[in-house]
């Protein structure tokens, strides 16, 4: 299981560098990696939301020691998109950068969550979970927010009207149902609800 | 703040890398953007794909900025009635049949007709006209088009005293164009021009690319190309041609009123509600240049909008 999420977390890049050398990043390559490691990072975070829940319903704690390591993937693919939106995309000039998309909201609010999601990882080491103790869960629940805020950034960055339900929002809005749904999971009415109708289902076959 | 400076002047012909060299030399020096700043010219030429005519690499539009290679122009296509992602389009287009076309040309004009597009460059011969397209996402290419202005046609239709403005529609078939299956768009796609705008000489139909025939998935049996205006404008598969009174409603600003409007003349002043365009990609190039008002055509069409607030006309 573990090597299988790193397995995970390698493919993307390395099938990313492949195309690269291959030149088969379309005809605009920077954009390419921009959006495929941006994708890639809201996959991970999605995969690490999804484990605590589907430990509950399958049972099987070993879910629940995987999502570290895939919010990690996420932080590692959302770092990527960064740097290519500065390096590659802008060449840091961070003056072209202000002026061309530090006033825009869908810029503003992707920053807003890699901030939020740098703590996260930078604590993510076992050092910082002993040290942190209580704290460090609740530190980690910093990521109820972030994901929300990826999905509006990603939204955002398509060329379509999410409140009128138009355009180009296919994408966004799966990711938008996905993680409504990890989150609304875990409210404590519907978290009970779902373990009491788990355990009459076992109940029932045994 | 990015200076005003001709585009040739910030990115003279000896810096231009083609993509795969970009690629080829991004990868010798492992990241390190120097080499690209230090003018490093192309090793390799572009490998025309079988379709691509001989010479298509020496075109280059009146400032000398080269043409975008006939392979980027024909893999990268914006084209949502196939598919959002542009690297798609060329292989879901492939079976969808450009000849024979029919175009319908009515509304308020006196000789209404249907027109095929072999009748049409019979009457009307395609010139190249080698143009600056800039999308409303930032990246632009020079293409060479072939095709004749669309003034003609509507010369040749008479429009009435009342016409105004022209409406476009371009060709609805889920069936072989399955982008228009999905729910999240008013389709057919449908596009507008001032009566104005489109009798000036730089707005042409394309019939052509390259000297050969137009590709489907840059827009063929028929479409419309107007340089100064983003992308989005030059509606592709164009099958009818309406002259009204007012003013037409365009896919784009149907689904998002305040960030697309109908004029969407290229500004580097007015951005777009969510991005900026004051810059843009040149596909093929590595760095970011100055986008120009009117895509660089001002000389020739920005007395068309004299008096006008574009910022408010966007």
């Amino acid at each position: 299981m573990r090597f299988l999420v790193h397995l995970a977390g390698a493919l993307p890049l390395l099938w990313l560098l492949f195309d690269f050398f291959r030149a088969n990043l379309t005809a605009n390559p920077i954009q390419a990696i921009e959006q495929r490691s941006g994708l890639t990072a809201v996959s991970f975070l999605v995969a690490s939301l999804a484990c605590t829940p589907l430990a509950w319903l399958s049972g099987w704690k070993n879910l629940t020691q995987r999502r570290k390591a895939l919010g990690n993937y996420g932080f590692f693919y959302a770092s990527l998109h960064l740097l290519t939106f500065f390096i590659l995309d802008y060449a840091l000039d961070f003056a072209a950068i202000w002026g061309d998309v530090g006033q825009k909201t869908y810029i503003l609010i992707g920053a807003s969550a890699f901030l939020l999601l740098l703590p996260l990882a930078v604590t993510s080491f076992n050092f910082w979970m002993k040290r942190l103790g209580k704290n460090w869960k609740r530190l980690h629940r910093l990521v109820y927010l972030i994901s929300p805020l990826v999905v509006l950034h990603f939204f955002m960055a398509k060329k379509g009207d999410f409140l009128r339900l138009s355009g180009d929002i296919l994408q966004p809005l799966a990711f938008a149902a996905l993680v409504a749904l990890l989150l609304s999971l875990r409210l404590p009415p519907v978290k009970q609800a779902i373990l009491r109708l788990k355990s009459k289902l076992t109940a029932g076959e045994s | 703040m990015i200076p005003k400076i001709p585009s040739s002047e910030i990115t003279p012909k000896s810096v231009y890398l083609s993509r795969r060299s970009f690629i080829k030399a991004a990868g010798v020096v492992a990241g390190s953007l120097a080499l690209a700043a230090c003018g490093v010219t192309a090793p390799e030429a572009e490998q025309p794909t079988s379709a691509a005519p001989a010479a298509a690499e020496s075109k280059s539009d009146e400032k000398g900025n080269p043409a975008t290679s006939y392979r980027d122009i024909t893999t990268y296509n914006n084209y949502y009635e196939f598919t959002t992602d542009k690297a798609g389009v060329a292989d879901l287009s492939k079976n969808f049949a450009t000849r024979p076309w029919e175009v319908e040309v009515g509304g308020l004009v006196n000789r209404p007709g249907t027109f095929s597009v072999d009748e049409l460059v019979k009457k009307f011969p395609p010139e190249e006209r080698i143009y600056r397209l800039r999308c409303v996402e930032a990246w632009s290419m020079v293409i060479p088009w072939m095709g004749f202005p669309l003034a003609g046609l509507l010369n040749a239709v008479e429009p009435s005293s009342s016409a105004k403005y022209i409406r476009f529609e371009s060709i609805f078939k889920p069936e072989e164009l399955p982008g228009q299956k999905e729910p999240w768009y008013p389709w057919p796609y449908q596009e507008g021009l001032r009566l104005d705008e489109a009798m000036h000489d730089l707005t042409i139909l394309a019939t052509g690319l390259y000297g050969g025939e137009l590709p489907a998935q840059n827009g063929g049996g028929l479409r419309l190309v107007v340089p100064w205006k983003y992308g989005f404008k030059s509606i592709k598969a164009i099958v009818k041609i309406e002259l009204t009174a007012e003013q037409p409603a365009t896919l784009w600003s149907s689904i998002a009123p305040n960030e697309y409007g109908f004029y969407a003349n290229v500004n580097p002043q007015v951005d777009h509600p969510r991005w900026s365009q004051k810059t843009e990609r040149r596909i093929g190039e590595f760095s970011r240049q100055a986008t120009h008002i009117f895509n660089g055509y001002a000389d020739q069409v920005a007395s068309l909008y004299d008096g006008m607030d574009l910022a408010k006309n966007y």
